[in-house]
């Protein structure tokens, strides 16, 4: 052991903790074995630990923008409103309505709390603290969301309900309409990094940040993901203003709890994403010197995203069903299909920068890029002029004329 | 400890094929069918083929066995309680299920007594994904094939389009 080297303080900590675990006179394999499993618990316990934050702090921020208090009451500030919501939550009746197919009703909700934790097993908070770095971490967290869709459908077809199946499939809908889009922007920044390691890509960003090399995908990835939180201007399945409930309407207690509690991790969860996967991740100033300040700005990413979906989800008016599925089937498919196409030709043509660039030699490759992006955005927002106005002349030809005033 | 694992896995493989088959309710058969394939993309893990665990969760169970409880849920009604698990084609089902027994215990048979560790695999390389991908688009290996899967996932998806679309007949 060389010295307890603070700059580097998580990857310090694991392996004073690592020393001290050998000298307790495991094994290699055991001592392996609990630092896997300490390293699942510490993930687990950081996406569940910040809900109860951020629950907090997004209700006072939607209360904020509504121009109201939020919740003033519990300790100072409204601060520990969340104690006395779980507490409730814990304490009340589970349900479990007649007829219902009881394993995979109770099964439902920790599939769909659990498809959200396992995302963060791939997130880096700094360069190598992470979970475990896959060779294929942006294929893995595809994967494991799949299981998300699978929870609901269980849920809405095991509650013995015919709204809560109906709900259910719409749900699904959505999900799967929107898991389109999300591949394949989630595509671009794989082809500019040239790894699927979610590490990796953080660290190919040294070269400029994908934010700015490719921004239509980080717009793409940003809405379509918001879509598979479910969060609005696309809650309409969810409408907590206007219906009962969807796919959870028999979910009573802490099981009902835990479709919320997955909701509220995967909204956070999709901005670390966006952070680690267009905006740098744990890339910052003096981050190379002082590898530990990598969490902070991680987080701070994170929750400047976080902000902007916060503020999104309390501005935006709901969209209809119909609109919806037009929306990513008519606009944000055929986009991020032309979007990576043209991205891939870019990225093959301009070549791959060296890890040793000149900030000289860099601008070009950004410009190419940006400019290619540019004119994307451009020929899209002209397309969508042009169809836009001739489908409204459409309809004002088809409607019919108006009744003419008669005079009295 | 891997065998800890090997065990816990191929649990869940073969519980689930059991219950797959065993389960009057065709929705909780399908669900069994995920977990059978669940246990299998844990076995991939184990042999180092991280890249086709991960496709084994994304397309079955992501996407196939999605499919196969939408349809379900579609074309059923909602709870069947029991359902007979025998249909017309039983015959035919008895007769391959023995034919590959028979074929599963004269392999098995034939490899026995089993060698198990004196058999050493050579290491997986750790660019295995990478070769892969570099094999599927190799113009002398398996460009041809993955081109023909394309298409015809391309004509298949083409063909549901068409079915699916609404009929404008006035």
């Amino acid at each position: 052991m060389n010295g307890f080297d603070i700059s580097n303080l998580f990857l310090s900590i694991g392996q004073v903790w690592t020393e001290w675990l050998l000298q307790l006179g495991l094994s290699a394999g055991w001592v392996s074995f609990v630092n896997k499993l300490a390293g699942a618990v510490l993930v687990t316990a950081f996406a569940v630990g910040t809900v109860v934050f951020t629950i907090v702090g997004e209700r006072k921020l939607i209360g904020r923008i509504q121009d109201r208090l939020g919740p003033n009451r519990v300790g100072p500030f409204g601060l520990l409103q969340t104690v006395p919501d779980v507490l409730k939550l814990l304490t009340k009746e589970i349900i479990t309505p007649a007829n219902a197919d009881k394993v995979l009703y109770s099964i439902a909700p920790m599939l769909a709390v659990a498809s959200v934790i396992l995302i963060w097993g791939v997130v880096p908070f700094a360069n190598g603290v992470m979970g475990v770095d896959l060779d294929i971490g942006a294929l893995y967290f595809v994967a494991v969301s799949s299981f998300g869709t699978l929870a609901i459908l269980l849920a809405g077809w095991s509650s013995n309900n015919k709204y809560a199946l109906v709900s259910a499939f719409r749900v699904v809908a959505q999900l799967i309409s929107y898991e389109v889009p999300l591949v394949l922007s989630l595509l671009v920044p794989v082809l500019l990094a040239g790894t699927m390691s979610m590490n990796g890509i953080v660290q190919a960003q040294a070269q400029g940040w994908f934010v700015i090399l490719a921004p239509i995908s980080m717009l793409i990835f940003f809405i379509s993901s918001t879509a598979e939180v479910g969060r609005s201007p696309f809650d309409l399945l969810e409408a907590d203003s206007e219906i009962v409930a969807g796919y959870n309407i028999e979910y009573s207690g802490m099981r009902f709890a835990m479709f919320f509690l997955g909701e509220w991790i995967h909204a956070f969860t999709i901005c670390g994403l966006t952070a680690t996967l267009f905006f740098g991740g744990w890339r910052g100033p003096f981050v190379d010197q002082v590898p530990a300040l990598g969490v902070i700005y991680f987080l701070v990413k994170m929750f400047a995203i976080y902000f902007v979906h916060i503020w999104i989800r309390t501005t935006m008016p709901r969209l209809r069903i119909d609109h919806l599925l037009d929306f990513n089937w008519k606009f944000l498919v055929p986009l991020s299909l032309v979007n990576l196409i043209v991205m891939s030709l870019a990225a093959r043509l301009t070549g791959m920068p060296r890890a040793d660039a000149a900030l000289g030699e860099l601008l070009p490759y950004w410009g190419v890029l940006l400019g290619v992006n540019v004119v994307l955005a451009a020929v899209t927002l002209y397309v969508l002029g042009v169809v836009g106005s001739r489908i409204r002349r459409r309809q004002e030809a088809a409607r019919e004329p108006e009744p003419a005033v008669t005079g009295p | 400890m891997t065998y800890a694992v090997f065990i816990l896995f191929t649990l869940m493989a073969l519980c689930g094929g059991v219950l797959v088959v065993t389960q009057r309710n065709l929705v909780r058969a399908a669900t069994a069918l995920v977990l059978s394939l669940f246990g299998v993309a844990g076995l991939y893990v184990l042999l180092e083929a991280g890249f086709l665990a991960a496709v084994q969760v994304l397309v079955y169970i992501g996407a196939i066995a999605i499919l196969i409880i939408f349809a379900i849920m579609l074309t059923r009604r909602m709870v069947q309680g029991d359902e007979s698990g025998l249909n017309r084609q039983w015959g035919w089902a008895l007769v391959s299920a023995v034919v590959m027994f028979a074929l599963f215990c004269y392999v098995v048979v034939k490899a026995w007594p089993l060698a198990l560790g004196a058999v050493s695999a050579p290491a997986v390389p750790a660019d295995s994904t990478e070769a892969l991908g570099l094999a599927l688009l190799d113009w002398e290996q398996y460009v041809l094939p993955f081109e023909i899967a394309s298409v015809l996932l391309l004509s298949a998806m083409v063909g549901a389009v068409v079915i699916a679309r609404e009929k404008h007949d006035s």
